[in-house]
């Protein structure tokens, strides 16, 4: 398991690699001017001037490497730096965002806690939600249960959330008032009541997110589930005389997890990733949003780390599903 | 060995298992899989019945009703002394240690993720309290008798082979020393040089531990090895219960007749000079059996009545029981001739 682990990392390399190459070829590729938003009395000369300031100027290649040493070198320096409060990396120059003019990574950091809280958040809640869902209605397949599970994650999977957000404001904000339409970032939770209204505003966010999620992973866990309850040692098992309970949470439910496991580890990266329709619709400050405003400003340095971050996450979590399916699953060996 | 059985274990009256089939629309119960349409034997301790019958006859369906894997349509199963088909779940969950099941695919049978130590100890664990040195040494123990080595305890079902995972589906049937076995099919998953280590095996824990077993099978030669009697069936129902040197030398009922000309003669000699019986046409659908007898269909020997009236099950000879017309002396004499003088009318009238 070790030495599989370690071939992965190794084989990771040149993949991530490969990776940037292509973000950073596709956003030189794509049309766009960091310039088109300068007014245009401002004259051509001045303008590619300012080009060049950015960098634009040079080679291609030569832009390409210098990205990747800041990135892969001068960044986690930074980090370094900020932890153990040394000063290696002191006088040299970050990835800076064109359009706030400060480092990308100090944004993302930035934008990351909100994210992560009502992302993350919803993405827990639609775990708690979906397995218990699934477990039921498979056991209980064609029941009154499994036939209401079924249709409510047939509308989870097509009612996308910027017609599900919309329509949970009308309902529970304008007609309601029960929640906050509005998700505030600048909410600062010190006592009880703060951290009620904390819990208010994110309700429905979590919500709108956790009914996606519940829908795919809740079907997942059904259908893995079925597959099991179906298999001889299931008869084996209830021959021996074990309780029901027995049966299915240790017999079925712990071999129906492997698949659903993996599933759920290769969504983590997607809570990185933020909603961003979801983070638009509720104004959650976080990195969905982020991006998106990148990508519409023609931000290039924050749209190329943020898309490189996300490689590298996915990366990471399909290695770390795969080595979760060799410990999940005795008869898969990775040596 | 039949005489000195003086109870049946295990005795099976009227058992029916109908499987639903729903189609349509609405999903509605449009009809019935009759995979055992009445069925009643009795198997007395320490005896082997076997059970045989071509692939899709119902064999497996009624080992697994026996022990209640399914629910029952109706009848009763008393499995020493005890009524199975109906006892509430605890209840049946009690009685479970008496009755074991060596099941047909030893792959699938156990748990993938589970060791040897687990599968065997889970029902030890379910039913006894034991302490994990006692649990650990009872796993050992059962290892030992059906030679398994003992450190193999903390192996996954996958690293053995075929018959070595046999031998840890019958180690963990024998954990809580049951008096009756349902082996389904036990060897046909495995290799012939396999198949005879496993047969010997079930014959000596039989021996040794005075078990009980209603062994199924499609291979009549091994039946004919490991049974004290044998029940053939056909389409649901049993055609014709009897002890096993009586069946195999002369069959009643013209299907086993049919079938036991089927098993390969090894002598040339004599492999030339019998005659095989070969039936036309297919089984009929269990969702649909015909009416009357259900081989009437295929039957060399099928007379009138066979087509309409169902023949009882009944003892024939002393330990022989057969159902079919053939024997059913009284009305079918009648009959008989009746038909016989319905076609000589018509052969009259033809010339």
């Amino acid at each position: 398991m070790f030495t599989f682990t370690i071939r992965r990392l190794t084989l990771a390399v040149p993949t991530l690699l490969f990776i940037s190459l292509v973000i950073f070829l596709l956003l030189q590729l794509a049309p766009g001017d960091p310039m088109a938003q300068v007014p245009l009395t401002v004259p051509p000369e001045v303008k590619q001037k300012m080009r060049e300031a950015l960098g634009l100027g040079e080679p291609m290649h030569v832009q390409y490497l210098k990205w990747l040493r800041q990135f892969f070198w001068i960044e986690p320096l930074n980090l370094f730096d900020y932890m153990f409060g040394t000063g290696l990396a002191e006088g040299e120059l970050r990835v800076i965002s064109w359009q706030t003019r400060s480092p990308v990574v100090d944004i993302v950091v930035q934008r990351l806690p909100q994210t992560l809280w009502v992302v993350g958040m919803a993405y827990v809640v639609g775990i708690l939600i979906a397995l218990p869902i699934g477990i039921i209605s498979a056991y209980k397949q064609y029941s009154m249960f499994d036939q209401v599970g079924t249709f409510v994650s047939m509308v989870g999977f097509s009612i996308p959330p910027f017609f599900s957000g919309v329509l949970v404001i009308v309902i529970f904000s304008v007609q309601l008032g029960w929640f906050p339409s509005i998700y505030d970032t600048t909410h600062v939770v010190n006592d009880w009541a703060s951290f009620k209204v904390q819990l208010l505003q994110m309700f429905l966010p979590v919500m709108v997110l956790a009914l996606q999620i519940t829908a795919q992973i809740s079907r997942f866990m059904r259908a893995s589930m079925l597959d099991n309850l179906n298999q001889d040692y299931v008869r084996t098992a209830r021959a021996k005389g074990a309780r029901e309970r027995v049966v299915v949470l240790v017999h079925v439910l712990r071999n129906s997890m492997i698949p659903v496991v993996t599933v759920i580890a290769l969504g983590i990266p997607s809570i990185f990733g933020g909603a961003i329709i979801t983070e638009q619709v509720f104004k959650v400050n976080g990195i969905g949003q982020l991006l998106i405003t990148s990508i519409e400003a023609n931000d290039l340095p924050m749209v190329q780390t943020l898309t490189f971050i996300f490689a590298i996450l996915i990366v990471l979590f399909n290695l770390i599903a795969d080595i979760l399916y060799g410990v999940l699953d005795p008869r898969i060996r990775y040596d | 060995m039949l005489d000195d059985a003086d109870r049946p274990l295990v005795s099976v009256r009227n058992l029916k298992m109908h499987f639903p089939i729903y189609g349509g629309l609405m999903r509605r119960r449009v009809g019935e899989v009759k995979a055992v349409d009445g069925i009643s034997f009795e198997i007395f301790e320490g005896e082997t019945l076997g059970l045989v019958g071509e692939s899709g006859c119902g064999k497996s369906t009624v080992g697994r009703t026996i022990l209640r894997l399914y629910e029952a349509t109706a009848g009763d199963v008393i499995i020493d002394g005890k009524e199975i088909a109906h006892a509430e779940p605890e209840e049946l969950r009690r009685m479970r240690p008496t009755m074991q099941m060596i099941f047909q695919d030893p792959q699938a049978s156990l748990n993938p993720r589970m060791t040897v130590r687990d599968i065997v100890g889970e029902p030890l664990r379910e039913h006894m309290a034991l302490s994990n040195t006692e649990l650990t040494d009872r796993v050992h123990q059962l290892m030992d008798q059906v030679g398994l080595n003992r450190d193999f305890a903390d192996r996954y079902p996958h690293e053995f082979s075929g018959g070595q995972r046999q031998r840890i589906g019958i180690a963990r049937a024998l954990a809580l020393n049951p008096k009756f076995i349902v082996c389904d099919e036990p060897i046909a998953a495995l290799d012939v040089s396999i198949q005879a280590q496993v047969v010997n095996l079930l014959e000596e824990l039989q021996d040794r531990l005075g078990l009980t077993y209603l062994f199924i099978s499609h291979d009549l030669s091994m039946v004919r090895h490991i049974a004290d009697r044998v029940a053939v069936m056909y389409l649901g129902q049993i055609a014709e219960l009897a002890p096993r040197d009586a069946l195999y030398e002369k069959p009643l009922h013209p299907y086993t007749e049919a079938l036991l000309s089927a098993v390969p003669e090894p002598d040339p000699t004599i492999a030339a000079k019998t005659e095989r019986i070969i039936l036309t046409g297919d089984v009929p659908s269990p969702s649909n059996p015909p009416t009357g007898c259900n081989f009437s269909t295929r039957c060399p020997k099928v007379m009138d009545i066979c087509t309409r009236e169902t023949p009882t099950f009944r003892e024939q000879e002393p330990g022989r029981f057969v159902a079919c017309h053939l024997y059913n002396s009284e009305q079918t004499s009648a009959a008989n001739a009746a038909s016989e003088v319905n076609k000589s009318i018509q052969q009259g009238e033809e010339t």
